[in-house]
């Protein structure tokens, strides 16, 4: 907590929407299912889909459509946290988990970063460490249905343990890089790593 | 999506809380109120940004939330934040219901470097607001005006009714100056008599009537809920503009706000 300020009369609304534990500092918990963008929604046909992993690998792969479905899928619930403040609880997908995608390829030793890029021209960075083990998926499917475009659909990273932007939708693939470089919005103000628990929503917020 | 712009602007800066003092308190409509709020380390904002507002109670209990800034960067000193009071809400019902001049608030801000508009980008601009969601778009008017800039712009302002339409007066006034602002209004739930305006949601018919003269290089900016907004750029894209001259931002109960 900051500091000594108190906003005078202030006493808060205080739902208990959720375990405390899973509420990063600052959100709250949402039963709604958001939608932000910074433009018109992609809307691209499954048969000119496909995703890429390119790169710091020794062959670049994609799958067309057809190809990424027959992947083993996995299905995930998770916790996800935007950096407008909202966190929603135990959201189910299905999808192929990063390192499912990346036994295909044969990555470089110095690939210690990935950019996702996505239909719109959508980019975000992280660090690959951050996405494998588990902790990131192509999803594809949303409480059981289809992903709908405005939330990302066809297929959309879900990286739960960073801010939701790192989530990107309409994702088409990943590049692996050597040095980290700024994607999207980690070019315009927003914090270049997104992790909610350290609150670190904009540029120069705690990054360890 | 290209990030032509404003990168260089959207300067690595760090973003301290700070303790703003409210010195104006206006009611917009019976559920928008604006808040003037003197900020001591102000640093000029571009129109469309937002600052973040947090609350903090006496067992050290935070809430916090995004709000657009109303003003132009030619206000020197202070922001306003057009603000509409959620029933639902933890930090609006507060600022509504609690907030009185001279009282403090902590904020952080400006934040935001898609969703901007400033006058050296030029146009056609195309503005698409429904309810709050005009705020941002106020500021790229209010900008526009305050530095004599004669892009040729529209607003196409989605409401319920006549008196829900937030910074009316001021729209008219912008409207009449004849500096190549053009105001058009569509109320959704219920017209006065003799109205003019639209009188239905946002549809494509009204879209291409609104954005027709200016053509596929327009720059769009669209705000407001997300089915209006979607259907908006969605309607934009199918009249030829480029998806990269289309931005958006979600306002409403939740998300945006």
């Amino acid at each position: 907590m900051s500091g000594t300020f108190l906003s005078r009369g202030f006493i808060g609304k205080r739902k208990l929407d959720g375990p405390p534990e899973r509420v990063p500092p600052g959100q709250y918990v949402t039963h709604d299912f958001p939608v932000l963008s910074a433009g018109p929604t992609p809307r691209i046909p499954l048969e000119r889909w496909s995703f890429e992993i390119n790169g710091l690998v020794r062959q670049p792969v994609h799958w067309s459509w057809a190809e990424f479905m027959r992947l083993p899928s996995q299905q995930f619930t998770v916790d996800i946290h935007c950096v407008t403040k909202w966190s929603k609880l135990d959201t189910q997908w299905e999808g192929v988990s990063v390192d499912t995608l990346l036994e295909s390829v044969e990555v470089d030793p110095n690939a210690h970063y990935v950019m996702a890029f996505c239909d719109g021209g959508y980019t975000t960075n992280m660090p690959l460490k951050e996405i494998v083990e588990g902790k990131a998926f192509v999803a594809y499917h949303f409480n059981g249905t289809p992903l709908p475009s405005e939330h990302g659909g066809p297929a959309r990273l879900v990286v739960p343990a960073l801010y939701f932007w790192k989530s990107a939708k309409w994702v088409r693939g990943l590049t692996l890089i050597e040095n980290d470089e700024p994607g999207f919005w980690e070019s315009l103000g927003y914090n270049n790593h997104g992790d909610p628990w350290k609150e670190e929503r904009y540029y120069g917020d705690r990054t360890d | 999506m290209a990030i032509e712009l404003i990168k260089e602007e959207a300067v690595a800066r760090l973003l301290e809380w700070q303790i703003s003092t409210v010195v104006k308190v206006r009611q917009e409509t019976s559920s928008v109120k604006t808040f003037t709020l003197a900020v001591p380390h102000w640093t000029p904002h571009q129109a469309g940004q937002h600052y973040d507002v947090r609350l903090t109670a006496p067992d050290s209990y935070q809430a916090q939330r995004s709000y657009s800034i109303g003003s132009s960067p030619e206000q020197r000193g202070e922001i306003e934040l057009t603000v509409e009071r959620l029933e639902e809400g933890e930090v609006s019902t507060y600022l509504h219901d609690i907030l009185i001049v001279g009282d403090q608030v902590e904020l952080r801000g400006p934040i935001g470097g898609y969703f901007v508009w400033e006058a050296s980008l030029g146009g056609p601009l195309l503005l698409v607001a429904g309810g709050s969601g005009i705020v941002p778009l106020m500021a790229m008017m209010r900008h526009r005006q305050a530095t004599g800039s004669k892009v040729p712009t529209r607003l196409l302002y989605s409401s319920h009714n006549l008196e829900d339409i937030i910074y009316r007066k001021e729209l008219e006034r912008l409207h009449k100056e004849h500096t190549g602002l053009e105001v058009f209004h569509t109320l959704t739930r219920g017209q006065p008599e003799g109205w003019r305006g639209y009188a239905r949601r946002i549809d494509l018919q009204m879209l291409e009537e609104v954005a027709k003269p200016f053509g596929d290089r327009l720059k769009a900016y669209i705000c407001g809920p997300t089915a209006l907004v979607e259907g908006v750029a969605d309607g934009l894209v199918k009249l030829g503009i480029p998806a990269s001259q289309v931005r958006t931002e979600r306002f409403g109960p939740t998300g945006g706000t």
